[in-house]
Formats: structure tokens, C-alpha cells, sequence
């Protein structure tokens, strides 16, 4: 049996496996369904009304632990310091707004470059729960690459931990893409494995007696070394000393340009869409939907072991176990990609939302008298799973639209109406 | 296909992935990690056996899970044994332990960590069996580990506790089953938002009401009114079985009930017939008069007031204080040990009793000072396995057809 019979073999089986499920008229809208209904619903709408009902019942959760929702969300958002943005803000407060809108923009960048790893996963119908794993595994090469290389030129040691990072992130999620795309292991349980592996092989490389451990402080603290003085990327807004803001945002926003470019403009963007819409017909045109899921998703992992990179070298410098225990920014990249239904522009502004609602709930920011930042900060939790579980019911509104059809389909023969909605 | 099947190359690797070969290939292991402790090569460290050990004892998991039972379950003793022969070998020739005490002990401990996932595991098989993927069962565990320990404070009374727990976890359940099957969102994302809400809510109310004072902890005495579960003394003796099995908390016991019931309610009653069809073939489940809406919305319930129960043992049980995210992934373990048994109570149990067996050694080897630094690694284990599981190296993993698959009525 020759290689391309087995391999059309495969795919046939394949075939059968994927479709069969969903003969005898299942109705189960595909991303690409979920995806033209938005088109036709059009705009803005579906977005600003999720992300409004998740405030709006944010708020009631406020209120019921007895604050006032209202001054509440006013102080969240004088920490984010988007007030800075107002022309009428001056003096005192407006300084203290732009240290704060630069903490902001610091979470922003990772949330905006993971989001795009996410969605670039969706645009070919995959689901990347991985954000976490790959944005840690670029951390951790960023951090390995920066300490490493003391003597090295600086811009030429930060592009080298900076590729490094993002082909590390792009192999780690390639696993997901290349067992979907061979055995076709589901790439859920596979990114959410992956995401644990990292999460314990990170912890054991950075606690006490690992091998990436520093040996500075009498090797007593689990933390890696400091990444080298001249590989840190430059502050261009604020105090350097006092985290300001780097040259990684515009890493991000060009990510957010190359995410549009790569999808709408080249021929590696139009098979992962084609995919994305319908594999059968993908590969009924001669695409190998095979080497679009591994193509997709080392590309996505790139994306987010890109984030990793930039956070090392743009302002954590180094990496301690509590940071990878800690961290989440590969999951709120979810609802980051969702919220921006997978668009360049919408994971901008999506990823600006919630950077903007992490940095205005944190500690530092929310002043205690109107409400508990440590109550914030699950505050935002709920809120974040409040638009992820609303963005899944876009079908909500398919719904009610079918039941319309149906509806107008009873009127016309009142026999067919016998089969009532459950 | 015509091709005569000498010629393919594939097939001979098809014959060494029989779980027959399989369940064989983990006998020899076992024995293996045994004899690497023997003269001529005489293995100092713990490592080798404990490692080649635990081969043994996945290749015989799997091959149980694929009906290979007499081979399969061979393998699991002879990893097992292998394990501690090996370990008892090369501990007897430092001479530094008093082995027996030391493998009960971990045998009991391996039953401790297994049970929340057996319990997650199982609530994840119902909810399955029955199409609906779960990926929420973190979310769930962690709510009923909160309204466990909450309603154990309030009442009072730990059966209460662990009902209130049940019912937190059954009315998160019920919400997700809304947007999974009526509303029918996808459930992945579903389930990511369960996760996500979970945490945010119990954190939420942790803070809420027990912020200021701290962790509440039942046994230094800052509850007033809190009651753990109880632990059943059957013997007090030093034996290995008394050690092993003589103390264990009432809820492990009740996670072995839990798994007899769900394997014959599932697999030898008719209600479990009409589960399992409504998880492989809604279409063919409707049109025989089966409530497929009903079944599922039945059976996600049930998977989370069992994420729950396992949740609450975690709070009330083990652990006797409550801490934000405490769960730590144990979910996502029992979604492995549900993969990794292939959707079978027999097999999410002995993939369950694997993993809380390798938590249980990584505790103990962080004890060791030359092991204490692959302690934190043994914590991955379960997902590589799992992993290896999925990617087909040693077999597939098939779920229930219809899985994941939302159902509309004709």
C-alpha cells in the first residue's frame, strides 16, 4: 500500500469519524456558522451587549455584599486610569492616571498577543485552551535565553530570546496541532495537558534545587536568575524603575497586524479560514486540512510564547515559582479572543477591557474605602466567566431566531407544527 | 482494501498494540523494576523501579480498559509488586526504613488523593456517557468544596455540609447544562466559563465572609461550630493492612460505593442503556421514545453534585480548611483519569488510584533530601500520561459518539 492510498485512507476514515455524528439532521452550529450569523447580525452589538450583561450582573453581586455597584465600577475605573485619556484631567490626578493607565497598557500587551493565539486557533476551528502552557514556556525560554547570554550585544540578544520564545510556544502548541492532525486527538485535552506540564516542569525548574534556579540569593528563594541589563526591552512611557511602560505593546499591536495580514492576505490565511469554515469542503478543494491544523496552531503558540517573551523581558525580569503558580493571562485570553469574536480589532479592545479591569481591581489601584480590592479581584473572575458563558449563547439569539422559522413554518402547515420546541 | 496485509508495515506494530501484548509488555516491566534492584546491576536509587514500575502499572490500566483483563490486571500487581520489592530492595540495603510501615502508609495515601478524583472521574463519566462533554468538573469540585466547608460551619453538622455542597454543585451543573443543551453554546466554552465563574464566586463569598478571620481551619479551632467528616477506625493495629486500611475517611468509602453503583446502574440496568444511547446516537434514542433533553440534563446534574461531593471531601474531609482555588487542577486530573479509562468505571478507578498514587510518592519523595527536587515533577505525570493516552503511542481513546454534540428535536 503506497503512502498517499494509506493516506487517503486515513482521511476517509477521518471522514467518516467527523460526520457520521452529525447525520440525521443534528443541528449544531459550526464556528463558521456561529461566525457568518455574526456577520449578518452585524457590527458591534452582540460584544457590547455581552460584555454589558456581565457588568450589569457584576454589579448586582456588588450590591448584594453591600456596596454601591456604581461608585464601585467609578473607583475600578479611575484605577485604570483611561481617565487619563480625558483632556479635563489634570494636575496631580493626572499623573497619578498615567502611571496607571501604564500599568494597564503592561497587561494588555501579553493579553492582546495571547488573544491572538487563541483566535488565531479558532479561525481554523480549533479551540487553543493552551494560551497558558505556551505563554509559560516562552517565559520560561525568554528567561533561560536573557540570563544566559551575559556578554551578548543587547538588541541582538533580545531578538534571539524573543524568536527563541516564540518558536518554543510554537513547537509546544505544534504537539496539540500535529497529534489533531495525525491520530485526531482532540486539541482540548490535549492544550489543557500541555498546560499542566508546563505549569509542573516550570515550578520544578525554578524551585529550591532546580536546575534554572538562581544561586544569588544563597540559592534560598525559587527564582530563576535576572535576565541581563541590556536585554531589557525599552521603557519609552514612565519610570523605568517604576515599571513603565516598554516597547512591547507596539510587539503587540504589530502582532495585531500581522494576525489580520496573515488571515486576510496570504495564501497560509485563507487555507486556515477555509478550514476554519469547513473542513470537507477544504480538503474537497485541495487543501490539506492535515497540515492547516499543525501550520494554525504552531502559529498560535507562537503568538503566545511571543506574550511570554515580552513580559520577561519588558518588566517581570525574571521568573519565580509563585509567577507560573500565579498565572492566567493564557486564560483570560479566552474570553479575550471570544469577546473579540477573533477579529484583530475586537482582541484589541477586548484585550484593552480586561487588562484595564485586572489593573483596576488589583490592590494597588482600588482604593479600599469604596470597595475590597481583594473582593475585586474574584469580581473580575466572575465577570470574565460571565462573558465567556454569554459569548457561548450567541446561540441564545440563533435560537429564538430558528424558533421563529419555526414558528413561521407552524403558521404555514399546521400539521408540521406538531413537533413543539422542548 | 485490496492491499494484502503483509505488506503493510502497519499492521505488525496493530499486533504489538493489542492490549493482550500490551498487558504482557507491562508484566515484563513489573518484573523488570524488581529484578533492576538484583544483582548484576544492583540499581541504588529509588528512581529506576519506581519509575519502570509505573510502566508497568499504565501499560496494564490500558489494557484492562480495552477488555484485556486477566493480562491487564496482572500487569497493574506486577507494577505494583515490582514497585515494592524494588524499593524494599534497595532500601534494605541502606537499611534505613521500616518498609512495610512506609508502603501502607502510602497505599492509604494513594487512596486519599484518589478519592476526590474518582468522584470528579465518575461525575465526569455520567455526564459523558450521556454526550455532554464536562470540562467544567474543576469549577465544580471547587464549588462544592466551598459550600461544603460553608454549610459545615453554619449548620454545624458535616452531612449537611456535604448536601449543601451536593446542591451548590448540582445548581452549577444545572446551569451549564441550560447553555449546553437547551441554549446548545458550545461546550467547551461553556465549561471554560463554569471554570472561570467557580473561582470568581467562591472566592468572592470566601472573602466575603471569612476574609478578615483568616483560613477557617476545623481543627485549630477557629470555627465554632464546624464538624469534619468523620474517619472510620476498623483497626488500630500496625499490620499493613491495618495501616492501609484501618483509618480511612468515610468518604473514601463512599467513592467505592459510588463506583460499584454507577458501573451496574450504567452498564446492567436499562436506564443506563438509555444513557449510553442517548451519548452515542440521540437521533436513534429519540425516535425509541428516550427524553434525550432529560437524560442529559439528568446526567450533568449528577456529574456535578458528584464533582461536589468530591470537592467537599476535599475541604471537609482532607484538608479541614477552605483556601481560594484549592482545587489546583484536580478536575482537569479526573477529566484525565475519565480519558485515560476510557469512559469505564473500572478504568477512570484505576487511573484515578494511579494518579493520587503518584501524588502520594511525590509527597513522600519530597521527603527524601537526594529526591526532594523530582517531587514537583512526579505532579506532571498524569497529564504526560494522559497525553501519551489521546496521542494513540499506546491506543486510542474514543469517546461516546455523540459527545460534545448538541441534540435539537426534529
Amino acid at each position: 500500500m503506497s503512502d498517499d492510498e494509506r493516506r487517503e485512507h486515513a482521511a476517509e476514515e477521518k471522514q467518516a469519524e467527523t460526520v457520521e455524528p452529525r447525520t440525521g439532521g443534528d443541528y449544531a452550529p459550526s464556528v463558521a456558522e456561529r461566525l457568518a450569523f455574526y456577520q449578518r447580525a452585524g457590527g458591534l452589538v452582540t460584544p457590547l451587549m455581552t460584555a454589558a450583561l456581565a457588568f450589569l450582573i457584576g454589579g448586582v453581586v456588588v450590591l448584594a455584599s453591600g456596596s454601591n455597584p456604581i461608585s464601585t465600577y467609578q473607583a475600578i475605573f479611575n484605577g485604570t486610569g483611561l481617565n487619563w485619556l480625558f483632556p479635563w484631567v489634570s494636575g496631580a490626578t493626572r499623573a497619578t492616571a498615567a502611571i496607571n493607565l501604564q500599568q494597564t497598557l503592561l497587561l494588555t500587551t501579553p493579553l492582546i498577543l495571547c488573544g491572538l493565539a487563541v483566535a488565531f486557533a479558532f479561525r481554523c476551528g480549533m479551540f487553543n485552551i493552551g494560551g497558558e502552557g505556551q505563554y509559560l514556556v516562552g517565559s520560561i525560554m525568554a528567561v533561560w535565553i536573557g540570563s544566559s547570554f551575559l556578554k551578548m550585544n543587547g538588541p541582538l540578544h533580545i531578538v534571539l530570546a524573543i524568536v527563541v520564545a516564540a518558536v518554543a510556544g510554537g513547537i509546544y502548541a505544534g504537539i496539540a496541532g500535529f497529534l489533531k492532525a495525525t491520530v485526531g486527538a482532540h486539541e482540548v485535552i490535549s492544550t489543557i495537558m500541555l498546560n499542566w506540564i508546563a505549569y509542573w516542569v516550570g515550578s520544578w525548574l525554578f524551585q529550591l534545587g532546580g536546575p534554572l534556579q538562581s544561586h544569588a540569593q544563597g540559592a534560598s528563594v525559587p527564582v530563576s536568575n535576572d535576565i541581563a541589563t541590556n536585554a531589557h526591552l525599552h521603557v519609552f512611557w514612565g519610570d523605568p524603575v517604576l515599571q513603565g511602560l516598554h516597547i512591547g505593546l507596539f510587539i503587540a499591536l504589530a502582532g495585531l497586524v500581522v494576525y489580520w495580514l496573515t488571515l486576510n492576505r496570504t495564501t497560509v490565511g485563507y487555507q486556515v479560514r477555509a478550514v476554519g469554515f469547513n473542513p470537507e469542503a477544504a480538503r474537497y478543494g485541495g487543501i490539506s486540512v492535515a497540515r492547516n491544523y499543525f501550520r494554525a496552531m504552531a502559529i498560535a503558540g507562537a503568538f503566545a510564547g511571543l506574550a511570554g517573551a515580552v513580559d520577561i523581558l519588558g518588566w517581570e525580569f525574571r521568573l519565580d515559582v509563585n509567577d507560573i503558580q500565579a498565572s492566567n493571562i493564557g486564560f483570560i485570553a479566552i474570553a479575550v479572543a471570544l469577546l473579540g469574536r477573533n477579529t484583530a480589532i475586537g482582541v484589541f479592545f477586548s484585550a484593552l477591557l480586561f487588562g484595564a479591569l485586572l489593573n483596576g481591581t488589583s490592590t494597588r489601584n482600588l482604593d479600599p474605602t469604596i470597595f475590597r480590592p481583594d473582593l475585586a479581584g474574584n469580581l473580575t473572575l466572575i465577570i470574565q466567566g460571565l462573558v465567556v458563558l454569554f459569548v457561548g449563547a450567541d446561540v441564545l439569539v440563533l435560537w429564538i431566531w430558528n424558533q421563529r422559522r419555526k414558528l413561521r413554518l407552524r403558521r404555514a402547515s399546521p400539521t408540521a407544527g406538531a413537533v413543539a420546541a422542548p | 482494501m485490496s492491499t494484502p496485509e503483509l505488506v503493510n508495515p502497519r499492521i505488525d506494530w496493530a499486533r504489538l498494540r493489542e492490549p493482550k501484548a500490551v498487558g504482557a509488555l507491562g508484566i515484563v516491566l513489573g518484573v523488570l523494576a524488581f529484578w533492576l534492584t538484583l544483582p548484576p546491576l544492583k540499581t541504588t536509587t529509588l528512581i529506576w523501579p519506581i519509575f519502570v514500575g509505573i510502566l508497568a502499572v499504565a501499560c496494564g490500566i490500558w489494557a484492562i480498559a480495552r477488555d484485556a483483563k486477566r493480562v491487564g490486571w496482572g500487569a497493574v500487581v506486577a507494577g505494583m509488586l515490582g514497585i515494592v520489592l524494588g524499593v524494599t530492595a534497595t532500601h534494605s540495603s541502606r537499611g534505613n526504613l521500616s518498609t512495610a510501615v512506609v508502603w501502607s502508609a502510602l497505599i492509604a495515601s494513594m487512596l486519599v488523593y484518589a478519592t476526590p478524583l474518582t468522584f470528579a472521574g465518575i461525575g465526569g463519566l455520567w455526564s459523558e456517557r450521556s454526550g455532554v462533554v464536562n470540562i467544567g468538573l474543576e469549577g465544580m469540585m471547587l464549588t462544592g468544596a466551598f459550600f461544603g466547608i460553608w454549610g459545615a460551619d453554619k449548620t454545624g453538622n458535616w452531612v449537611l455540609g456535604l448536601l449543601i455542597a451536593m446542591a451548590a454543585g448540582g445548581g452549577l451543573a444545572l446551569i451549564y447544562a441550560f447553555f449546553a443543551i437547551h441554549l446548545r453554546a458550545d461546550q467547551i466554552v461553556g465549561g471554560t466559563a463554569i471554570n472561570f465563574l467557580a473561582l470568581g464566586i467562591t472566592g468572592y463569598l470566601f472573602i466575603d465572609i471569612y476574609g478578615s478571620n483568616g483560613t477557617p481551619d476545623l481543627s485549630s479551632g477557629h470555627w465554632l461550630r464546624g464538624e469534619s467528616i468523620p474517619d472510620i477506625p476498623i483497626s488500630q493495629g500496625s499490620s499493613f493492612l491495618a495501616t492501609a486500611f484501618g483509618d480511612l475517611n468515610l468518604m473514601v468509602w463512599i467513592s467505592f460505593a459510588v463506583l460499584i453503583i454507577t458501573y451496574v446502574i450504567v452498564f446492567r440496568t436499562p436506564l443506563g442503556l438509555r444513557l449510553r444511547s442517548v451519548g452515542e446516537h440521540p437521533r436513534a434514542a429519540d425516535t425509541v421514545g428516550i427524553s434525550v433533553f432529560r437524560t442529559r440534563y439528568a446526567a450533568v446534574t449528577l456529574s456535578g453534585m458528584l464533582s461536589a461531593m468530591g470537592g467537599a471531601y476535599l475541604s471537609i474531609g482532607f484538608v479541614h480548611s477552605f483556601n481560594q482555588n484549592m482545587t489546583e487542577g484536580r478536575g482537569f486530573i479526573a477529566l484525565a483519569a475519565l480519558i485515560f479509562g476510557k469512559w469505564r468505571p473500572a478504568g477512570v478507578f484505576a487511573a484515578a488510584l494511579l494518579f493520587g498514587f503518584s501524588s502520594a510518592l511525590a509527597q513522600r519523595l519530597g521527603t527524601i533530601p537526594n529526591w526532594a527536587s523530582y517531587a514537583v515533577l512526579f505532579q506532571a505525570l498524569p497529564y504526560v500520561l494522559t497525553l501519551i493516552a489521546v496521542a494513540g503511542v499506546i491506543g486510542r481513546s474514543i469517546p461516546p459518539a455523540a459527545d460534545g454534540q448538541p441534540y435539537t428535536k426534529q
